[in-house]
This record gives C-alpha cells, sequence and structure tokens, in this order.
C-alpha cells in the first residue's frame, strides 16, 4: 500500500522558498495542516482504515468466505460484531475485506491517472505554443465525452476484469490533472527564478527536477488526495450496477448493492457498509480540502 | 448588457460552438460504434436455439451481414439524412427512436425535478451560510452539504427508501405511478447535487459580499434583503453555474442508479439494460443521445454565464 499523502509533507524538499523564507514550505504546510482538525481527523481515518484493511487477515480469523448457512443472516451481536449475511458470513470481515479492494482500486486507479495526466500536462506546459493548443483542445473535446457510459460498456463488453476497471477508471480522470499541472508549468516557465536558473547556467535537468517538479507538488498532491474518493465513488457505482469487483470478492460497491437489495429484512447489511465508505469518503474529502489550504493552491488567501 | 435581441457575438459563439460540436459527435459515434462490433457475442448469441439459418436470415434481416464499414457508412447516412437510429434487435418490430421516445420523457421528468431539489435547497442553504459565517448558521448547513457529498446515490436511495417507504411508510419502496413516486427519486438524485450547489454558492455570496460595491451599498441605507437579491445574487451564482454543465452531465449518469433502485422505467435503466442484452442499435442511439444532451447543456451553461457576467468575452 502506497504510504498515505500525510507523511510525504515533512519530506525536508529543498525548494527556493527555503532561502527567500528560512523554513521549508513543507513544514509551513505541515503546521497549517495540523492546525485544521477535520483534516487531521480525515488523516487519522484513513491510515487507521488503511492499515486496518491491509493487515485484515491477521487482526481476525473468520475469512469473509467461510459460510454458516446454518446461522443465516443475524444482527450484530457479540460474536459477530456487524451481524452476518444471508449465508452466514462475518460482515466485520466482509466489510474490512471489501475495504481492501476497494482502497486497492482506489489507489491503483488514482496512480495510472495521476502518471497520465502529469506526463500529459507537463509535455503540454513545458513545450507550450502549438503543441500546447493542440493537446488541450484534446483535452476540451474528451471532457464533453460521456465518459461514465464508455467505461460501463467497457466493463459489460471486455468481462469485469479488476485490471480493465484501474485502467478504465484511471483513463477517465486524468483530464483535471493534466489541465492543472500545465497551467502550473506555464505559469513558471515565465517566473524570475526560472528566468534567474537559466541565466546562472543550470542544465535543463536541474532545472525541471529542482525547480519545476518541487513546486507543480503541491497542486499534485491535493488532487491526487481529491481524485481518490472520486475513483472509489465510479468503482462503487460500477460494482452497484453489477459491472465492478465480482463475488466472492467484495468491494463496498458490491456489499452496499447487496444490502440494499436485501435491506428489508436485514437492514445493517446496507447500513454498516454504507457508513463505512460515507466515512472514508468524508475523511479523504476533508483531507483534501484542508492539503488545499494548507499548500494554499488557490492563489487568494482569505 | 443586450437591450434587444441577441447580439452578434453571441451568435457567432454559438454557431461556432455547434460546429466544434459536430466532429465531436462523430467520433463518439464512430468509437461507439467499432467498440460495440469488436466486442465477443452478438445480440443473438444469448438467444436458445438459434439455428445458423434462423441466425443468417436475421443477420441479413438487420444487415449485420455486410461488411463492417458498408454497415458503418449505412448507420451514418440514415442517422444524418433521416434522424434514424435503426431498428432495435432485441425488440421486434421496434425502432430505436420509437423506444428513446417512450422512455426519454420519464427520464427528462425526474432529472427536472432533481435539478429543481437540488437548486432549491442548495441555494437556500447556501444563502444562509454566508450571511453569517463562522456560525453555527454556517457550520449547520455546510455540515449538511459535507455529509450530502459523501452519500453517494446508491447509499442515499436505500437508506432514504429504508426510513420513510418501509419504516414509515409515507411513500412506496419503488414505482413510477402517482406524483408521490416521485418524491425518494428526485431527493435521492438531487441530494448530492444540493450538497454541491450549497458549498459553491456559499463560496461565490462570501466573495461577492466582501466587496465594496457591496459595503456602499449597505452604508447606503439598502435593505439587506435588497443586498442580497438584487446585488449579490447574480454575482454569487457564478459558481453554481459553470457547475450546472457537469452536473446535468451527472444527473444522466446518476439517473442508471436512481432507476434500478426505484424501478423507474426510464432510459438511464434501459441503457445499462441494453447494454448487457447487445442490442446495438440501442446502446448506440441512447450513448449519441446522451452525448448531443452533455453538449447542448455545457453550450447552455455558457451562455448563461456571459449572461451572469458580461465581463467575460466569448473566446
Amino acid at each position: 500500500m502506497v504510504s498515505p499523502p500525510v507523511d510525504k509533507i515533512p519530506a525536508p524538499v529543498p525548494t527556493v522558498a527555503d532561502l527567500e523564507e528560512g523554513s521549508s514550505l513543507w513544514r509551513d504546510a505541515w503546521h497549517r495542516l495540523q492546525k485544521n482538525h477535520l483534516s487531521v481527523f480525515g488523516g487519522v481515518v484513513i491510515i487507521v482504515l488503511s492499515f486496518v484493511c491491509l493487515f485484515v487477515p491477521f487482526l481476525i480469523t473468520n475469512t469473509f468466505q467461510e459460510q454458516n448457512l446454518e446461522l443465516g443472516a443475524t444482527s450484530p451481536s457479540l460474536q459477530h460484531w456487524l451481524g452476518t449475511d444471508t449465508l452466514g458470513r462475518d460482515m466485520f470481515a466482509r466489510v474490512l475485506y471489501g475495504g481492501r479492494i476497494s482502497l486497492a482500486v482506489g489507489l491503483s486507479a488514482t496512480l495510472v491517472s495521476l502518471t497520465i495526466g502529469v506526463v500529459y500536462g507537463a509535455v503540454a506546459g513545458f513545450f507550450g505554443g502549438k503543441t500546447d493548443a493542440v493537446m488541450m483542445r484534446l483535452v476540451d473535446i474528451m471532457y464533453a465525452l460521456p465518459f461514465t457510459i464508455f467505461v460501463i460498456l467497457l466493463m459489460v463488453f471486455f468481462g469485469r476484469n479488476i485490471i480493465l476497471l484501474f485502467v478504465a477508471i484511471g483513463a477517465v480522470e486524468w483530464l483535471t490533472m493534466a489541465r492543472i499541472v500545465r497551467g502550473q508549468i506555464l505559469s513558471l516557465r515565465k517566473q524570475e527564478f526560472i528566468e534567474a536558473a537559466y541565466a546562472l547556467g543550470l542544465g535543463k535537468r536541474r532545472i525541471i527536477f529542482r525547480h519545476m517538479i518541487p513546486n507543480v507538488m503541491g497542486p499534485v498532491i491535493v488532487y491526487t488526495t481529491l481524485t481518490i474518493p472520486a475513483v472509489m465513488l465510479l468503482e462503487a457505482f460500477l460494482s452497484f450496477l453489477g459491472l465492478g469487483v465480482q463475488p466472492p470478492m467484495s468491494s463496498w460497491g458490491s456489499l452496499i448493492k447487496e444490502g440494499a437489495d436485501k435491506m428489508e429484512e436485514f437492514p445493517w447489511l446496507l447500513v454498516f457498509p454504507g457508513t463505512v465508505f460515507a466515512l472514508t469518503l468524508f475523511s479523504l474529502n476533508f483531507l483534501g480540502d484542508g492539503l488545499r489550504d494548507a499548500l494554499d493552491v488557490r492563489a487568494s488567501k482569505d | 448588457m443586450p437591450q434587444s435581441g441577441v447580439p452578434l457575438f453571441m451568435l457567432r459563439f454559438i454557431s461556432t460552438r455547434i460546429l466544434q460540436a459536430i466532429p465531436v459527435l462523430f467520433v463518439i459515434i464512430t468509437m461507439t460504434f467499432f467498440m460495440l462490433r469488436f466486442v465477443p457475442g452478438g445480440p443473438f448469441t444469448a438467444e436458445k436455439a438459434v439455428t445458423p439459418e434462423v441466425l443468417r436470415n436475421l443477420e441479413a434481416h438487420y444487415g449485420l451481414d455486410k461488411p463492417l464499414y458498408q454497415q458503418y457508412f449505412d448507420y451514418l447516412g440514415k442517422l444524418v439524412l433521416h434522424g434514424d437510429l435503426g431498428p432495435s434487435f432485441k425488440y421486434p418490430n421496434r425502432t430505436v427512436n420509437e423506444i428513446i421516445a417512450q422512455k426519454l420523457p420519464v427520464s427528462l421528468e425526474l432529472g427536472v425535478l432533481s435539478l429543481l431539489v437540488a437548486l432549491a435547497i442548495g441555494l437556500t442553504l447556501g444563502v444562509i451560510a454566508s450571511l453569517r459565517p463562522n456560525t453555527w448558521l454556517d457550520y449547520l448547513p455546510s455540515s449538511v452539504a459535507m455529509v450530502g457529498i459523501c452519500l453517494p446515490t446508491f447509499v442515499l436511495g436505500p437508506i432514504l427508501v429504508l426510513i420513510f417507504a418501509i419504516l414509515l411508510g409515507w411513500f412506496n419502496a419503488s414505482g413510477w405511478y402517482g406524483p408521490i413516486d416521485r418524491v425518494l427519486p428526485a431527493i435521492t438524485l438531487g441530494g448530492v447535487y444540493a450538497a454541491y450547489i450549497t458549498r459553491l454558492t456559499r463560496g461565490g455570496m462570501r466573495e461577492i459580499l466582501s466587496q465594496d460595491f457591496i459595503r456602499t451599498a449597505r452604508a447606503k441605507g439598502v435593505s439587506e434583503v435588497r443586498v442580497i437579491l438584487k446585488h449579490s445574487l447574480k454575482g454569487g451564482l457564478l459558481p453554481v453555474v459553470s457547475f450546472l454543465g457537469p452536473a446535468v452531465a451527472g444527473i444522466i449518469s446518476g439517473s442508471f442508479v436512481v432507476e434500478t433502485i426505484f424501478q423507474i422505467p426510464g432510459l438511464g435503466r434501459e441503457f445499462v439494460n441494453s447494454a448487457f442484452n447487445r442490442d446495438y442499435t440501442l446502446v448506440l442511439g441512447t450513448v449519441i443521445l446522451y452525448a448531443s444532451l452533455i453538449i447542448v447543456f455545457n453550450l447552455l451553461v455558457d451562455v448563461i454565464q456571459v449572461w451572469l457576467n458580461p465581463k467575460l468575452k466569448f473566446e
């Protein structure tokens, strides 16, 4: 599992800000983030949840597949904290194993979109001119495509393959990232410290890695945190339509689907996965918002 | 602001955008058409006991035996010349146009109602939250909005059904008959957008309300109601308007889920079913319709944006 973005903040990346302010941009951001209690709460929830989901096989003895047909669906009890489903499977285990899939899809698909978006945006921004015009026009056109519909079609026609799921979702979500990175690079190119770096005779490579990338990192981190919930939502949406993760595997989306079908008799089958999923989205959104304020991605300060 | 008639630059803007939309639609049609044909399985493979002769007859009847490129040009020709989306492969003797004409009004009604719910709730909460920042009158609507954003349609819908239909018995759990059956689906679909609109309205209004001309208006003794309605709302709504374009696209795709949950006989459910059934023409027809709707609404939003903020020049 990729380490949560919170861990990355205090990393001492040397930037121009070091020279100007005497204190690292990242350290400042970290302090600002700590003051935002909702974001800290979101970050803690995500870290705890990720660890629990990652190490769930070592933490609990019931597996998500273990059936107990005689038991059937029971409401929450001391033995089964979140009750059991109609096949007598422990819901606590199923929710945690479902979280593994949902978080894994969230992170992998975000990684796909991150890679495409950053590379595309950086190329467009760095070369500028006609290359940029053509590449961004293409992005505009793709914004107009009904992507959700394409993802549905892809999943229906090419089997419900989990790798395809990553790629399909990742391929949909990269557009905004490309726009952000491109805008950032374009404006960076014109800034004085980059000109100064050129004037000092620094190589292109050094300029890109020492001066451009650290300055693009902020927005990229923020939008990555905000892409993860969007991606998880899309996966759950597909699973809800029966197009995502297939049984016996379960994601939060497919658990919610199952719960929604049986909620009249067994409401806990819907309530628990729904709550955990909503809480995760809640935490990720708050963390993203907090990071945006901390890293001051929007130009204006209130 | 134009006093009468539509100014020339507006007409030029709209016509350029429509011209740009044509290649986009063309790409969508082409991509979908060929994607559909390269997937395993066909519309008739699922049917039991289809003898090879019958299959051949069926394919000949629908023109599926012709070379692919010819099928493609036949389809495009009929579409462009007659607006004909072809016959459905799964519903014998019915055309895609007929099916869409029957199902679309249901989805449109749901979409419009949801949008109204979203605007009514979102604008009210947003304006309230913006007036007294950092008091409970701000925190309460803002928290409601955050919860709304994190409750996806497919969680909110079933939970609403559980509470209001099953436990309280106020509504039917599913179906689409009387006006009362519109309530839960419209709230479900509109809920998430209400949440976004609340946040955007609050943000937009905060920015306008902190400007000098508002302070001047207040200093001149203009009533608070007039300050809000006459001076700030128009500018404060700009972020909401630019959000509405993508929101329409979202409401369209959200309707797949809502129509499934509430068993509503709309186009969204039909689309998912037609994809499972490999009903090529119906899938393609629906995709074209959705894409056109999204393009039209994005254009509409751009025009409204300029009307609200004449400083924006059409580019």
